[in-house]
């Protein structure tokens, strides 16, 4: 019954009329060295459309957003699909805000690695630079008062992470079979996981403190055998414990950044830690030109038996913004494994064409890695990427 | 400086207001290009205004909102929030000379302009546009101010800016700001419809034009956090 009356109160705002926008993405990816698997393909052409629906009502306390996502790709079967990637009712009363539905939450402050943001899924099909997540089931409540804002999460429901497909480029190998995936939880995916944050800023620092626990989001990959007969990995998720720290300095050009954790799991405890800085020149060359300085050092006390390759390894970048009309930007970087020779390198560019066309260009590269470090599966998986986005 | 004091006296009290900003952007060449956000500011007694700006064009910075905490003395407050990614940047403010959204405006020309920040000197009395003025001459404190000296002229009988000249860190003429059509809210506060920034340097040019005003419209520090910042939209 106490569901219909919610449904009821949403009706006078679904029937006034909301706001569409969203945009049409053109992506073009080039590998230029051949793949591991004969199977994978050596470049592909895909498209996605993203629209989006906003409507709010009730004096702006209430609101709804719809984002579905569709893409096509020419070439990985998995990445032919579509998603919904938000769908999700807000409630802003005085001090106090209420959230349910499918919606995305960003946790943390540092740029090279995301650590302690954890309520949403990766979403390796559409990146795998790990920054696109799936939209998440989730009841929220936040707390806004002076002494800082308190979010409170129930998460019914967990996403799976998504990862290429046979014929796809940038996966693992042997292939991971996502049908397969097992649970330490009997409830599986219907565990119901719970969060809270507690954020606030003190002049020129901001900090966030917060504890989950449910399925972990990173699951464990199984070697087992198929069917055919032939090796696969199958994703295991565990439940965890994690309690985690974000703390940002903000002192004139340079912004001091750390992220820390620890998680607690049956396959064993660790600690992370993540933290450096970026320092921005503001007008170099007498320009109007910023260019961004960064440097961050990643650690994980679990060594080389980290699931993560980003173990004890150095980050730095150089952020490039040209605030011109266009917004032009740069952003390259190199993570560099401070215990072998492996590095791993990124450039995005983009450029504004008018008022509603965007261009961008990445390019990734993997050199020297060594076989037993995870980034392993990507040495051969070099690409460049063109995107052109239509807003409309 | 009596008179910078009697220009804040009288624009003190308006509590809050909410309007649309659009700026339309010329190049020498004549090339135009639109921004197209939305203003929220709430008055701090002593202090700086809180502002929240959500941009709407171009399109791909939609839904991008920008809140300032903007200080009497020292570097603002700054928060960006990013839609795409649902992350909310607490970015360095020291960088108040550079273009906003890629117009001729710099941030410290659109921020809240307290009394504190400059130093003043009284030049002449004159006249823009046939209003009779004073001219001001104002020095930013701030070191990280793009210019060396601002020329005001402000009007007599209101008190308020009607041009601002913009003198390089070389002392060099670089920008004037030209304020039209003045309209008073609640029988006090005057705001200029237009503002008309040229620069001299590089023949651009950028026209902001302010909609919809609406003072004292029920806001207060809760629209002003972290979380209004995700909302607005």
């Amino acid at each position: 019954m106490k569901v219909w009356r919610w449904v009821l109160l949403l009706i006078p705002g679904l029937l006034s009329a909301g706001e569409w926008s969203g945009f049409v993405e053109m992506q073009g990816r080039f590998f230029p060295q051949q793949a591991l698997d004969s199977d994978q393909s050596g470049q592909l052409v895909s498209v996605v459309l993203q629209p989006e629906y906003y409507q709010r009502w009730d004096k702006d306390k209430q609101s709804l957003l719809f984002i579905p996502l569709f893409r096509w790709d020419s070439e990985d079967d998995e990445r032919t699909h579509g998603d919904i990637s938000e769908l999700i009712w807000t409630y802003a009363g005085d001090g106090w805000e209420t959230r349910a539905g499918i919606g995305k939450v960003f946790w943390g402050v540092t740029e090279a690695l995301h650590l302690v943001d954890v309520i949403n899924q990766t979403d390796l099909v559409e990146n795998p630079d790990g920054e696109q997540k799936l939209g998440q089931p989730m009841i929220k409540l936040s707390l806004e008062q002076a002494w800082g804002i308190l979010d409170l999460y129930a998460l019914p429901g967990f996403r799976e992470r998504t990862y290429p497909g046979e014929t796809g480029r940038l996966r693992t190998h042997p292939r991971v079979e996502t049908d397969q995936a097992t649970y330490q939880s009997d409830r599986e995916e219907r565990h119901i996981d719970l969060a809270l944050r507690w954020s606030h800023f003190i002049g020129d620092w901001d900090i966030g403190l917060a504890h989950f626990n449910g399925t972990n989001r990173d699951p464990l990959l199984m070697p087992d055998l198929n069917d055919r007969g032939e090796v696969i990995l199958i994703p295991f998720y565990e439940q965890m414990h994690q309690t985690s720290l974000d703390l940002q300095a903000t002192k004139g050009d340079w912004l001091w950044k750390m992220e820390l954790l620890h998680r607690s799991l049956d396959s064993g405890s660790f600690n992370a830690a993540t933290g450096g800085f970026e320092y921005t020149l503001v007008g170099i060359a007498d320009s109007d030109m910023d260019l961004g300085l960064l440097g961050e050092y990643l650690y994980d006390d679990r060594g080389d038996d980290a699931s993560t390759p980003f173990e004890n390894d150095l980050f730095i970048g150089l952020r490039l913004t040209a605030n011109d009309v266009e917004g032009s930007e740069l952003l390259a970087g190199v993570i560099k494994d401070l215990d072998n020779d492996g590095w791993m390198f990124n450039l995005e560019a983009s450029r504004r064409i008018g008022n509603d066309w965007k261009t961008s260009a990445q390019i990734r590269l993997w050199s020297d890695i060594p076989v037993d470090d995870p980034l392993y599966i990507f040495h051969r998986d070099d690409y460049l990427e063109f995107t052109l986005t239509r807003f409309f | 400086m009596e008179i910078a004091t009697e220009i804040e006296v009288r624009d003190t009290g308006f509590h809050d207001f909410k309007a649309t900003m659009s700026m339309l952007l010329r190049n020498k060449h004549g090339e135009e290009s639109l921004r197209d956000m939305r203003n929220q500011t709430l008055e701090v007694d002593n202090d700086g205004n809180k502002t929240l700006v959500v941009f709407d064009e171009p399109r791909d910075v939609k839904g991008t909102a920008l809140l300032s905490f903007s200080h009497k003395a020292g570097d603002d407050d700054q928060w960006l929030y990013l839609p795409a990614l649902k992350r909310v940047k607490r970015i360095a403010s020291r960088n108040k000379s550079g273009p906003f959204m890629g117009s001729e405006f710099a941030y410290e020309d659109i921020s809240s302009q307290e009394v504190e920040k400059y130093n003043y000197k009284f030049i002449d009395e004159g006249g823009h546009e046939g209003i009779p003025s004073f001219i001001l001459e104002r020095y930013p404190v701030d070191p990280n101010s793009g210019y060396t000296r601002q020329q005001v002229w402000v009007d007599k009988e209101r008190y308020i800016p009607l041009k601002i000249d913009y003198y390089d860190r070389k002392n060099s003429p670089l920008k004037t700001l030209v304020f039209r059509d003045y309209q008073q809210y609640l029988d006090q506060y005057w705001r200029a419809d237009e503002m008309y920034m040229e620069n001299h340097q590089t023949g651009k040019s950028t026209l902001l034009t302010w909609k919809q005003y609406g003072f004292r419209s029920g806001l207060t520090d809760g629209d002003f956090n972290k979380n209004s910042l995700k909302r607005a939209r």
